[in-house]
Formats: C-alpha cells, sequence, structure tokens
C-alpha cells in the first residue's frame, strides 16, 4: 500500500491515524466520566453541561478551531498556562490537532457510553456491592464489562469522527504537512492544486475506506450491547 | 438480635421503623407501598436514613448519633432483590462466588449451598439461559454465600408465577432449617410468612404495627390486613408427631395434646402452621360422649367479643381460646354463650372438624394451591 503512495502522502495518513488515535483514547476517561454524570446523576446544570458538551456538534468547525485558538494561543489563557506550567504548546504542531479531534469526538463519545450505561441496571452495581465489592470495584467488575461494547463504540465513532476534522484543525493548527497535515487537509491541498487530482482521489478512497471499516465494525459491536429485560424494567421500589 | 430504630424520607408519609427481634427469620409483612423495601434498603446500606440506629447482635451498622454508617460492602448482609440481579456477563458459578472473591465468608461453602439449592446442573451456565425460578435460586445462593451477618430477602417470589413460587418455598424452608442464618423476609403474602417465619413485623404507611412472634401478631390482625384466609379463625404451631398411614393420617402436637390432619410429608419433628377456621369449632363443657370429631383440644378462654363488622346485639359471638400459649377462635351462637354461661377463665373442650395444614408440607403436595383451602373435615 505504501508504495502506492508518496512519502507526503504517506506522512498525512501516518499523521491522521496518531492524531485521531491520540485524540480518542486521551479523552475517552473524560467522555466515560462525562456518560456516567449524564446517565446515573441528577444536578443543577445538567441541561446546560449536557449542551456544552454538544457544542462541538452543532457551531460550526471554523468557528469552534477559532476559539480554540483565543483560548489555546500563546497569549490565550488556557495556553499561557500550559506553556509557563509545562513547557507544552499546541498550536501550530500536531498535539493541536489532537486537542480540535479531540473536541470534535468528544459528543459523540460521550453520547454512545450514556447510551450504553442507561442500558445497565443500576441496581448490580448495588449488589456487587452488598456482595463486598467498593463502588470503584463494583463498576470496574460489573458495570464496564457490561458497557464495553458501548466503549468501543465510542471509540471507532471517535476515531472515524477525528480522522475526518477539518474546519477547526486548519483554523486551530493550520495546514503544515508532516506537523498538522491531515488526511482531510493533504485532500484539500492536493485539490487545491492543479494536476494533483489524482492523489487526492487516492486519499479519498483511502478515507472512505477507514471510515467504512470504522463503521461496521461500531454497529457489530453495538449488536452485542447489554439489553435491559422486561423484568427489570417492571421493577418498582415498593 | 436485630434492632431497628430509624426515620427516613419515603414518599407522602415518610419511614419511622423501630422493632427489635431475636428470632432467627422475621418476616416484614404490609400491603405494597408501605416501606418494607425502603427499610431493607437502609439496613443493607443501600439507602441512608436521616436518624436512629441499626443493629445486627449487638454490632452497629449504622448509628446516626455515634457517626456510624457502614457502607454496604462493610454490612457482611446478604442480600436478595425482587428481581434476581444476577451479572449477565458472568456464569453462575461466577456469580455465586462474587462475595467469596471479596473476602466475604459465610459460615458455610460452595459445596453446601450448591447441594442445598440444587445448583450443580446450573453451574456453568450465563444468566440468561436460566428459568425466573432457578435465577431466583442462583440470587439466593449468591447472597447466602456473602453473608456473614444477616441476610435479607426483598420479595424474592414476588416477580414468579404461582407455580414456580412452589418451587422455590421449599428451598428457602431448607436454608432456614439447615443454616440457621438471621434472615429478614419481606412480603405481602401471608402464605409465605405462616410457611417460612418465626418472628413477623407488620408494617403499614411507614410505621411498624406490630412486631412479635408469628402466631401472636397473625392472631391480632384485623382481617383485612390479614387477607382473605383469616377471616374469623386463628393460627397454631404445631410439631409433625407421627404419621398413621393406615388411616391417611398425621398426628400433630400442639403444646401436649394431639390434633391428626389428613397426610402431609413432612417428617416428625418438624414444624409447620395450622389455620382452623372459627366455624369449623365447636365448644363442649365435660366430655361431649361419643361423636365423630376426633380433633379435641382443651384450652381456656380469653375473650368473648362479638365478630368483625357486627354489634354486640348480632346473633353470633367469637370465643378466643388459649390452647397451653397457642390461640383458638370459635365462632358460637350468643344464645350458647349465655346457655354454656361461658365466660372468661373458663376451661372448654374444643371439638374441630376441620383443620388446614398452612405451611410445611412439601410442594409437590401443595403444587396446585396458590392460597389456603379448606381440607375436607372428618366428621
Amino acid at each position: 500500500m505504501t508504495g502506492l503512495l508518496t512519502p507526503w502522502e504517506a506522512a498525512a495518513l501516518w499523521l491522521s491515524l496518531k492524531v485521531a488515535l491520540t485524540a480518542v483514547f486521551a479523552v475517552l476517561p473524560l467522555a466515560l466520566g462525562c456518560a456516567w454524570l449524564f446517565a446515573r446523576r441528577d444536578f443543577p446544570g445538567k441541561p446546560l453541561l449536557a449542551g456544552l458538551v454538544q457544542m462541538p456538534l452543532v457551531l460550526p468547525p471554523v468557528v469552534f478551531g477559532y476559539a480554540l485558538l483565543l483560548l489555546f494561543g500563546r497569549q490565550g489563557p488556557l495556553g499561557g498556562l500550559l506553556y509557563d506550567l509545562f513547557g507544552v504548546t499546541l498550536i501550530f504542531n500536531w498535539k493541536g490537532a489532537a486537542l480540535a479531534a479531540a473536541a470534535m469526538a468528544f459528543p459523540l463519545m460521550v453520547r454512545s457510553m450514556q447510551l450504553a450505561l442507561e442500558a445497565v441496571d443500576p441496581d448490580l452495581e448495588n449488589a456487587a456491592r452488598t456482595l463486598g465489592a467498593t463502588p470503584p470495584a463494583a463498576f470496574v467488575t460489573v458495570t464496564l464489562p457490561l458497557i464495553a461494547p458501548g466503549v468501543l463504540t465510542a471509540l471507532i465513532l471517535g476515531f472515524a469522527r477525528a480522522l475526518g476534522e477539518f474546519g477547526a484543525t486548519i483554523t486551530f493548527v493550520s495546514n503544515i504537512p508532516g506537523e498538522t497535515q491531515t488526511l482531510p487537509l493533504a485532500i484539500y491541498s492536493l485539490a487545491q492544486t492543479p494536476g494533483m487530482e489524482g492523489g487526492a482521489l487516492l486519499l479519498v478512497i483511502l478515507s472512505v475506506a477507514v471510515a467504512l471499516a470504522a463503521t461496521l465494525l461500531s454497529e457489530a459491536l453495538a449488536r452485542r450491547l447489554p439489553v435491559r429485560s422486561g423484568a427489570d424494567r417492571r421493577r418498582a421500589l415498593r | 438480635m436485630i434492632e431497628v430504630d430509624i426515620t427516613a424520607r419515603l414518599g407522602a408519609f415518610g419511614l419511622e421503623a423501630a422493632f427489635s427481634v431475636t428470632e432467627t427469620t422475621t418476616a416484614l409483612f404490609g400491603p405494597s407501598g408501605c416501606g418494607k423495601t425502603s427499610l431493607v434498603r437502609a439496613i443493607a446500606g443501600l439507602q441512608r436514613p436521616r436518624a436512629g440506629h441499626i443493629r445486627v447482635n449487638g454490632v452497629p451498622l449504622f448509628d446516626a448519633a455515634r457517626g456510624i454508617d457502614l457502607p454496604p460492602e462493610k454490612r457482611g448482609i446478604g442480600y436478595v432483590f425482587q428481581e434476581s440481579l444476577l451479572f449477565p456477563h458472568l456464569d453462575v458459578r461466577a456469580n455465586l462466588l462474587y462475595g467469596r472473591r471479596r473476602g466475604r465468608a459465610a459460615p458455610f461453602g460452595l459445596a453446601e449451598v450448591v447441594r442445598l439449592l440444587e445448583l450443580e446442573p446450573l453451574l456453568d451456565r450465563r444468566p440468561e439461559r436460566l428459568s425466573g425460578g432457578e435465577r431466583q435460586r442462583v440470587a439466593i445462593g449468591r447472597a447466602l454465600l456473602a453473608a456473614t451477618r444477616l441476610l435479607l430477602l426483598d420479595e424474592p417470589l414476588s416477580s414468579l408465577d404461582a407455580r414456580r413460587k412452589q418451587e422455590i418455598l421449599p428451598f428457602l424452608e431448607r436454608v432456614r432449617d439447615d443454616l440457621r442464618i438471621p434472615a429478614i423476609y419481606v412480603s405481602h403474602a401471608m402464605d409465605e410468612v405462616l410457611r417460612l417465619a418465626d418472628a413477623m413485623v407488620v408494617m403499614d404507611q411507614g410505621r411498624v404495627v406490630r412486631a412479635g412472634r408469628v402466631e401472636d401478631v397473625v392472631n391480632q390482625l384485623e382481617p383485612p390486613a390479614a387477607g382473605s384466609w383469616r377471616r374469623g379463625g386463628a393460627v397454631l404451631r404445631a410439631v409433625v408427631a407421627g404419621h398413621h398411614r393406615e388411616w391417611g393420617l398425621t398426628g400433630l402436637r400442639v403444646g401436649s395434646q394431639e390434633l391428626s390432619v389428613p397426610a402431609i410429608g413432612s417428617p416428625p419433628g418438624s414444624w409447620l402452621r395450622v389455620r382452623i377456621r372459627a366455624r369449623d369449632v365447636i365448644l363442649c363443657m365435660g366430655d361431649p360422649g361419643p361423636v365423630s370429631t376426633r380433633n379435641r383440644l382443651r384450652g381456656s378462654i380469653l375473650s368473648i367479643r362479638p365478630p368483625e363488622g357486627q354489634g354486640p346485639d348480632g346473633p353470633e359471638m367469637d370465643v378466643l381460646l388459649d390452647v397451653e400459649g397457642g390461640r383458638l377462635r370459635a365462632r358460637v351462637t350468643r344464645q350458647s354463650v349465655a346457655d354454656l354461661a361461658l365466660r372468661p377463665g373458663l376451661s372448654v373442650l374444643a371439638l374441630i372438624k376441620a383443620a388446614a395444614v398452612e405451611p410445611g408440607a412439601p410442594a409437590k403436595e401443595h403444587a396446585d394451591r396458590t392460597g389456603p383451602a379448606p381440607v375436607p373435615g372428618k366428621g
């Protein structure tokens, strides 16, 4: 396959995979925590927080990317803090691209894991606790195995979304080959260059193949989600 | 010894429950929505009371005044939920051993519980491949293996149909008789209470209205609360004395006296409860002479009252007897009370035409019966 690709195209593919994988795995614990909050807890401001989590889905990506630029630029409040504390700069490098991709994948991942959590009877954890499990042990030994298909679905959907990120990435970290030029950005560049349409088509086919594989895998896993039994639905406090 | 005195939030009326029992198996009885489940969830540590204390054998599990509130995993209480709540991703064996793998060591082992509940053929199955009754049996086993202090059963039969219930009841009896673990059994079904419990706590609208030995409590309950099974009658505790195969009868001992009922399968020495309707009891002063009724219990009159819903000038009276600590009720005409000069303290002979054996008999003899039914008399 790599024989078909120029080093420049291979770099775009490799960078895309690195950015997308980093993004989904880095954001997974936060997304799981959010999903758990939405599925299991009621607190003031829950609708507001749920709305904020959905923002990357509803805002135009360019707007979101510009917001990231303002926040995480060297002069931005968060970017300045990151640099002062850890010497980390996000702007114009692949870590920034991963941040943009993570933010865009986040709402999809939260939603997918929230649905999985809502299908698990919370009293299963209570049963585990009466049998001697601490709350973290009950979560890890009972709930987590039961939502595993949902977590995998979240990873795959998030990965596909991260792979396709364009608007926020190009606004936030620009289009630097080998550094921030992921597949969509490379396709965009090729499509803009006269005579390079063939290369663009190859990358397009590559993107379609990766996205299709991810979707098929997620469908197969979704079918294995635990289904709440009728008896559990009838359960009422007496 | 289980001591509970708590207040908790519960619906419109709030939960204010106080009782203490020393018996091994205690039934928590009352209508739906009276707070039974909230109370057992508080005992298990799944719901936090506002105030009060919960102690089991002197060990405080919760004590608001002393700031004690053990989490559920530290209480040593096995909990059988209304729905079995087996872990769907684990097979039966792993479900049973879940508590043991987390440091809970009940005084009985896996082998004993598997034998008692006949779980051997199910061990390698997933919960989705079990019937409702099998699931509940596994849930009982799982809770037992984690019960170091107390077993809570929250209407474990309520999700099963009548036939499955009758299949599970003998297992619960075996657990009670063989393992002797203190247990609280929540139910709104009087037949289950009569069959399983030593003591009972009656709840209504979040409050404990009565607590004590099952016979004592049941014989005081108003008919609406007790359900159709009582309707002018009483429950006696009896021990199986022996079987008379040639007559098809089983002899039961009530104190030092004997009562015969149509043959049942319970082994000699086991106890059970007998329901005797007030209308089936004839009171007799002195020797009745040659009559066909063989069941005779001597007792002394405790009280004479008009039956429920009838004024003092009505035709009938209910006579409550003490039979060596047990209770018997006879419905006679007011005229008979006057003619025989019946009065509290008087010793009388009660002739019993029919007695319905409520609990204790093996399930196969009762499989076709969901509620109490009168047993044909021998008159």
